[in-house]
Parts: structure tokens; sequence; C-alpha cells
């Protein structure tokens, strides 16, 4: 009896009591040690976590066969069978590194990403693009603080890296937005049409964009619509420019929303005020109204957008070609833009975007010159003949494009899908001997397939093609683009990217020539960059080859060609200063093309040598209000005055110089009184902004008399422009928004 | 011990010794079972004094995976999942500032090493949550994440409130309504009152009632054994530094 329970006790003794000593220790594929590895023997308490040698070691008094297992969330979960039997144990491992999404590399070669994505490198959220003084809330004047972009202030768009305003193109939820800006006047740049508070994510590429866009030689802004608003709310705004209401209502389920704006803006106060150097006799009147609803599907999204635009304006200027007679210029537009975009997810790593869109703009535009007591006056001999005109035009575009994207394996996906637009351009001429009536359709396609493919965390390739083709000058395409991003050191990465780039003849050539070929880009782009800690920097460098420009002389050919290379610097730092945000961007272009009826290749008037810009935000917590200055530097444009010598047969450069600098100080203020007031049920918002703070002279170019004797510079329409505006929204407490800018 | 064993030294014995065998077997038994639940009770103990005195994030990483590998091994229990988390939510502060404005810790990436972190945690708790009955254990649950959507708010607040700073104020709300007597939830919402301006509805007059609150609660708190019982102290300190 006893010896039984002495041997008993003996057998459980030995069995509880032998311990068994598991050690080892865990490398990378690099043969680097790995510390945080949670080693466990599997359904027991018994394990370790390994330190910053990579080696663990444990004691454990269970027995026999059992699985060691090794996890950390960066890596693949290994394991290995051990038999414990009281002799210790080593397991040298090596963990291989798991796709993750938070320390992958993205290929950010040319594009500034921006919004809520977690893997934006660059932010530039609508909040930001307000507070970017002299931006005025416009997206277009915000980007042109980051490098790439021109200070052009004579004509809408963004000139990109030695492109002109049409090689950019905007879209919206994938699809092309036709008209971006309000319709133009000769030498007045325009707003765009869309509010940056509309879109929750922008991109701006500045060369060598994804294969899923198209029809843009040198730049993409691609921007995303907001899903659900927060809350239910109405606004409103009130200046001495614009008034303006809307209200958001979300269903209680927050499945349904639909909203609905209108605002209403008159210059003539404003211009009664700062006096303009056009003389407006028809003062510029805008009418806009929206409306959206968007919906939530099971695993997915559909969402609405209508605006309609009704505007116009008529001015008088000095005659260049005359002491004493005026060009009287109208306009009168109408616009309606309509997108719808589904994204679905189809399950199965299954993805689904589709984006409809119809868009009408028209357009009633007339010049008249006048005399001194604004009299009609025509003649039937140039330079007049061409001064009085009456051009009704109209631009349609319909599309529909869809794009599946399915997930492979840790972070590699692929992307297809095709695109179908249907323009319609009638444009109607008329001027003392002439009545042209012309109609342009186009059916463009085209097909486009892409894939991210990840080698690893710190590889990461992207390669897509782009198939086109348009009916009008019944011609197609072939794009290749191509793409990595290397990661070479905490935070730091390589990125390059190479591809080409199609875009069709404007209309305006189209109407003289169809067969005319797609004018073409090749980009080449170096980009390094590196992100720590709320301080970006990055670095990126380009090369550019412009081919099969159109040229309009002697005939419309395709004959121009170009080039456009150079480095641009982007620091942006939310971090040295305290409750300071600061960026900094510079851009060095050297560029030429012959093009157009350029006699030669030369350097564009749309492009500076050196442009910089400064931007600085600050937020003064104890006044609840906030201040930002921008200030914007560029080196002289070259102008040129192109005459045609009847003895040569061609145009000649009569004339050619560089504008003098450009600089603008802005300013804007921001102060939101009610900011923290938990039972206000109004939010305010106060706003002011001045651009040109110190007056200083811009001259964005020159226009030349018929007999090129007179020159006059283009300058702004008044040296500042003022802003100040009230702004008022009820339902949401925007007050936790602002609290958690500045905490 | 298992009942294969005992099966053996059965098989070897003869009948004289049976009656003796047995009743030692039976001993044996109940020892066996009686330590399973006091295995894990023990093993919780020791870890929770671990856990106190963890200083190091190698400390808190290490008692963080132990509290994991008693939930594993244990698979019925919410409270390892909880303690396991809040053990990273430690190890994340120490990424930030404290009050004398030292960072513990450096990263080269602050954002995707906290976001990380945020994934681990409440992953942790989403197991948690899945083995929690009640509404006090889900009330605790949440102001785990709560703290994690914070850390991730607090990276950058102009272009992260909207997403984290949101997840941070529904979980704390819900942690509320699921049990309004928890006097961690009052801490949590004096803290972050106490950080916000007083310009925005925040500073120590915002924050005073709710750690006076947190203390009241605290002290009323029975202490259960492995329960979450953190907090009481932190409390007081925040309230003698709102007078």
């Amino acid at each position: 009896m006893k010896n039984i329970l002495i041997t008993a006790f003996l057998l459980i003794s030995t069995y509880s009591f032998t311990q068994t000593t598991v050690q080892g220790n865990v490398k990378d594929k690099k043969g680097n040690p790995v510390a945080g590895v949670s080693i466990t023997l599997k359904d027991t308490y018994d394990g370790a976590v390994t330190d910053s040698s990579g080696n663990y070691s444990f004691t454990t008094t269970e027995k026999g066969k059992h699985i060691l297992s090794f996890t950390n969330v960066n890596y693949n979960e290994d394991s290995s069978i051990i038999d414990l039997e009281g002799k210790p144990i080593t397991i040298n491992i090596t963990v291989k590194e798991k796709f993750n999404i938070l320390n992958a590399v993205t290929v950010i070669a040319g594009s500034f990403e921006a919004g809520d994505n977690k893997r934006a490198a660059t932010v530039l959220n609508s909040i930001d693009i307000a507070t970017t003084a002299g931006s005025n809330a416009d997206i277009t004047a915000a980007l042109k603080t980051l490098p790439g972009a021109q200070q052009i202030g004579n004509q809408e768009g963004l000139f990109v890296r030695g492109g002109t305003g049409e090689e950019t193109k905007q879209f919206i939820d994938g699809t092309l937005v036709n008209n971006p800006y309000y319709t133009s006047v000769p030498d007045i740049a325009t707003r765009g049409r869309f509010s940056p508070f509309l879109f929750k994510g922008t991109v701006f590429s500045t060369g060598g964009y994804s294969a899923l866009y198209g029809q843009a030689l040198s730049s993409a802004v691609i921007l995303e619509s907001i899903d659900m608003p927060e809350k239910s709310a109405a606004t409103a705004s009130i200046s001495p420019i614009v008034v303006g209401g809307g209200v958001q209502q979300l269903s209680k389920n927050k499945n349904f929303s639909w909203g609905v704006d209108y605002d209403y803006v008159n210059l003539i106060a404003y211009f009664n005020i700062v006096k303009q150097t056009p003389d407006y006799f028809d003062m510029p009147e805008f009418h806009s109204g929206d409306a959206n609803f968007r919906i939530k599907t099971k695993g997915g999204i559909i969402k609405y957008y209508t605006t309609f635009n009704y505007n116009h304006l008529g001015l008088r200027r000095p005659d260049i070609d005359s002491t004493n007679y005026k060009d009287a210029f109208g306009i009168i537009n109408h616009n309606w833009y309509n997108n719808l975009s589904w994204r679905q997810n189809l399950g199965n790593g299954w993805k689904m975007n589709m984006g409809l869109s119809y868009s009408t703009n028209r357009d009633d535009i007339s010049q008249q010159v006048q005399d001194a007591s604004n009299n009609n006056k025509s003649w039937n001999y140039q330079p007049w003949i061409s001064k009085n005109f009456h051009i009704k035009s109209r631009q349609d575009l319909s599309q529909i494009k869809e794009v599946f994207e399915k997930k492979l394996g840790g972070l590699s996906a692929i992307r297809f899908g095709g695109e179908y637009w249907y323009s319609y351009n009638p444009t109607h001429y008329i001027n003392i001997d002439s009545d042209y009536y012309f109609k342009q359709k186009d059916n463009y396609a085209a097909l486009f397939a892409e894939g991210d493919i990840y080698i690893t965390n710190d590889i990461a390739l992207k390669l897509g093609t782009r198939y086109e083709y348009s009916s009008i000058i019944r011609k197609a395409n072939i794009a290749p683009r191509i793409s990595m991003a290397y990661k070479v050191g905490k935070g730091a990465q390589v990125s390059l990217a190479y591809g080409i780039f199609y875009e069709k003849p404007l209309n305006n050539e189209l109407v003289y020539n169809t067969s005319l070929n797609y004018t073409k880009a090749t980009h080449y782009i170096a980009n390094y960059q590196v992100n720590r800690n709320d301080r970006i920097f990055r670095i990126e460098a380009f090369y550019k080859k412009y081919d099969d420009l159109v040229k309009t002389f002697p005939t419309y050919n395709n004959a121009g060609y170009g080039y456009a290379k150079g480095f641009e610097l982007f620091l942006r730092d939310k971090k040295t200063f305290k409750n300071i945000d600061y960026w900094i961007s510079y851009s060095y272009l050297d560029t030429k093309r012959d093009f157009e009826n350029y006699p030669q290749e030369l350097a564009p008037n749309f492009a500076a040598k050196h442009t910089a810009s400064v931007v600085v935000k600050h937020f003064i917590t104890k006044w609840k209000a906030g201040v930002n200055a921008t200030y914007t530097f560029a080196t002289g444009r070259p102008y040129y005055n192109f005459m045609f010598d009847n003895t040569q047969g061609k145009f000649v450069i009569s004339d050619q110089g560089q504008t003098k600098d450009y600089n603008s100080l802005n300013f804007s203020v921001e102060y939101l009184p009610s900011l923290g007031k938990k039972d206000a049920k109004t939010f305010i918002v106060l706003f002011a902004s001045m651009s040109n703070v110190l007056g200083q002279k811009q001259v964005y170019g020159y226009n030349y008399s018929f007999n090129g004797l007179n020159k006059e510079p283009i300058l702004p329409t008044a040296p500042r422009f003022y802003f100040i505006g009230c702004f008022l929204s009820w339902g949401i407490d925007r007050s936790q928004d602002a609290i958690n800018n500045n905490l | 011990m298992k009942i294969t064993d005992i099966n053996n030294i059965y098989k070897n014995t003869n009948k004289t010794h049976m009656k003796h065998l047995l009743l030692a077997a039976t001993v044996l038994i109940s020892i066996s079972a009686f330590s399973q639940s006091d295995k894990y009770e023990s093993a919780m103990k020791q870890a929770l004094q671990q856990y106190d005195s963890a200083k190091s994030m190698a400390d808190l990483e290490s008692i963080a995976a132990k509290f994991q590998r008693i939930g594993d091994a244990e698979k019925t229990q919410w409270l390892p999942y909880y303690w396991s988390g809040l053990a990273l939510t430690r190890t994340g502060w120490m990424y930030f500032p404290n009050d004398k404005g030292v960072t513990a810790v450096k990263t080269d990436n602050l954002s995707s090493t906290i976001d990380a972190l945020s994934g681990r945690i409440n992953a942790l708790e989403d197991k948690a949550d899945a083995l929690a009955t009640d509404d006090d254990a889900k009330s605790e649950i949440l102001l785990i994440r709560n703290m994690a959507y914070t850390q991730q708010m607090i990276i950058d607040p102009q272009t992260r409130y909207m997403t984290y700073g949101m997840q941070a104020g529904t979980a704390l709300d819900k942690a509320m309504d699921l049990n309004p007597n928890n006097p961690r939830a009052y801490y949590l919402k004096g803290s972050s009152l106490f950080g916000t301006p007083e310009q925005f509805g925040g500073g120590k007059a915002a924050a005073k009632p709710m750690f006076e609150k947190a203390v009241e609660l605290g002290k009323a708190e029975q202490q259960k054994p492995l329960m979450p019982h953190w907090g009481l102290e932190l409390s007081e300190q925040m309230l003698a530094a709102c007078q």
C-alpha cells in the first residue's frame, strides 16, 4: 500500500514537475532578428515573446507531442511539432512577412493623393483646400500650390509640367467631367464648378496616372465624392457676392440620404466697391442648383449628383487695334451635369464600380466692336471682320464606365473594364460675311486592364494597358503604363513610372480636319519620398516627350512635337510648430514645343522656369480662429507675337520677351464663434480673404495689335480680390470636428 | 493528469490494493479536476500581478501574449482577451508624449504603428466580445476599443477625427449605456474632456464632474477577482489635477 502510494505520487510528481526548456531564435528572410513574435505551446498557457535579439525561452511542465506556434501581426503564422520529454529543445525559425496594407509601399510616382484614404501620401482634404489662402475654396486654385502646376491667371485649368490646360482632365467617381470650369472670358480665368466639400478624396496626378483613365496628355485630377452624410443638416451662406442655402436629409437607418442646394451669385455690389478694369455692362450673375441622393446597398452604395448652372455676363475692354473703339463681349451659359455611380462588393474578392454620366453645356457667346458711345460698329475687312461674331455652341457628353476588380493573394489585385463616351458638339458661328454650322459627333470607346503586383511589402508593381478608339478620327491606340515602388528605408521609398498617354485633337481643331491623329505624350518619372511622423518630403524628376501635337499651319496636321523635363520638391510638416501646418513646393521646368502656329520649337508662353509656393495655416485656439497665408512666386514667362510673313510664306516671331516675375501674397482668416458651444443650435463660420495683399503687379502675358505695333499687358481685372462671407449650419455639430482638428 | 494514466496504474496493481488505489485515484482526480479551474485562476492572478508591475513595452507585450495564450487555451473566458487588449493599449500610449512631454518609445511611422496596434487590440476584443455574456462585460470591452480608436485619432485629429474620433465616441457612449455605473467609462469621458481646450467645451471644469462620478462609482465598486478594477487611482489623480 505504502509503496503504491509512493509510486503513485512519484509518478504524479515526475509527471507534474519535469520541466522542459524550449528556446530558440526568430529571424526574417533577410536574417534580421524579429522581436515581438509570440510563441505559444498550443492549448496551454506556456509560451514566450521574442526579445529585441529575436530570442525566446520558456519552460513547460507539459509532456509529449505539442504544437509550437509563432505568431506576429506582421508575419505569417508558423508552427512546428515538438516532443517534450525533459530535454531542452531549441527551435530556430525564419518567418515570412505578411502582405500588409499599412506597411506596404504604394506607387506614388507622379501623384498626390489626398483624402481620408489611410494610405494617402499627401493629404489635402476639403478643409485644407478651403483654408488655403488664395484658393477661396476652388479646388484648382489649391492644387496650384502643389509642385508641377503653373501659376496661370489668364486662363482656367491646370497647366502641368509644360502642358496646356486642355492636357489636364478631371474625373468624378471615374467618369470625365466635360466642362469642369465656368465658360471662360478671354484673358480671365474662371473658377471650377465643383465645391471641394463634395469630395472625400482627391488624387492630383502630375503624370504617369493609371490605365483606368485616358484622354489627358499631362495630368488627371481624380475626385471621389463623399458617401453618406454624417447627419441631417441645413446650411446657409451669406456674403456680398453670394447667398445660398440647402438641406441634407439622412434617413433614420442611415441607408438613404438626399439633399438640395441653391446658390445665387451677383457681383454688382462687389464691382461697385472694388473697381474693375473692364466695364461690365452686364453684371455677372450665376444661379446654381444641385441635388443628390445616396442609397446604401448590401455591400455597396449608389450615388447620384446633379447640378444645374445658369450664368451670364458682359464686359467691354478697349480694342487693341484702335484708340477709341471697344470690344463688348458677352456670355450666356447653361450647364447641366449628372453623375450616377454604383460601387458594389460582389463577394469572393470581386468588386465593381459603375459610372454613368450625362452633361450638356450651352454657350451663347458674342463680341461686338463699339465706339466711344457704345454704338455697334462693323467693317468687312481685317482685323475687324473677325472681331464681331456670335457663337452658339453646345457640348453634350454621355458616358458609361464599368470597372471590375478582383483581389488576388496578399495585396495584389487586377482591375479591368471599359468605357464608352458619346459626344455631340454642334456649333453655330455667325459673323458679317459667314454663317457656319458644324456638327461633331464622336463615339469613343476604351478597354483597360491593370494589375497591382506586390512581390513583398517592400516592392510593388503596377502594370496597365489601355486601348482606345475614336470614331471621329477613325483611329485606335494602345497605351501601356508601368510603375513600381520600392521601399528603401523606414518610411522612405523610391517610385518609378513610365507610360504613354493619348489625347484626341481639340474640337476646334477637328472642325478643320477630322483625319488628325491622337496627340501623344510619353512620361518618365522618378520619385523619392520620406514620410515620417507627419512630415513628408519628396523629390520627383520627370521627362516628358510630346509627339504628334497639332500644328495649325500650313494645314492642320500632327507635325508638332516637344519635351518637358524638370524636378520638383515638396515638404509638408504638421509637426515641428505647434498648431501650424505648412507646405513648401518648388518646381523647375525646362520645356519647349512646336505646335499650333509656332514657327519653331519654343518655350511656350504658359511655362515658367521656376515656381514656388509656401502655404502656412495657423489655428489659434484661444480666439477660435484660423489665419492662413500663401506666398507664390514664379519667374516670368516667355511671350511672343507670331505674324504671317508673306515673303517667306510662313509665321515668324515678330516680337518676343519675358514677363516680369509673378508674386502673390494671399491671406485668409476664419472665425468660428460657436465652436465648442454644446447647446449652440447654429454653427457659424465667418470667413474673410484677400488675394495679392501687397498689390504686386501681375502680368500674365501680352496681347498684340493686328499690325504688331501695339502691345498691351494681360493683367488681372483688379489688383486684389476680397471675399467676406458667413456660413451657417444647423443640425451637424461641426464643433466636434474643429475641436479635434486642434487638440 | 489523464484518465489513461490512472488506468495504467490500475492495470499494474493487484486487487488487494484496489480499495486504496481507488481512493488515491479519486483524490488524484479531484485534485486534477480542482486544479483545472484553479489553474486558470492562479495563472490569471499571476499574470495580473505581472500586469500591475509591467513597465516597459517588452514587459507589456509579454504579458499581453500571456493573457492571449490563457484565452486561447481556455476558449470560454473573455477576461484573458480583455486584459491582453488592455496591456496593448498601454503600449500604445508609450508612442505619445506624456504630461512632461517625453515620448517613451519612438517610431518612424506613428500612424501605421498605431493603426496596426489598434487592429490587434480590436481583434482581441472581438474574441472577448464573442465570449462575454453580460452587459457589464461588454461595457468593459467597449472601453478598450474606445482607447484604441482614441489613439488612432490623436495621431492627426484633423484628418482622423471623422473616422476614429467618431468610433471612439460611439464605443464610449455604448459602454455607458450598457453599464451606467461603470467608473472607467466616466474616467475615459473625463480624460477626453480634460484634453480638449476650454474654448471647445472641454477643460478642467467640464472634466471634473466626470472624474468625481468615476471616483464615486469606483469606491462603491465591489472588486471581483480577475475583473477589471483599474481606474480609481487614476480618476483620483485626475480629479486632483482638476482642482
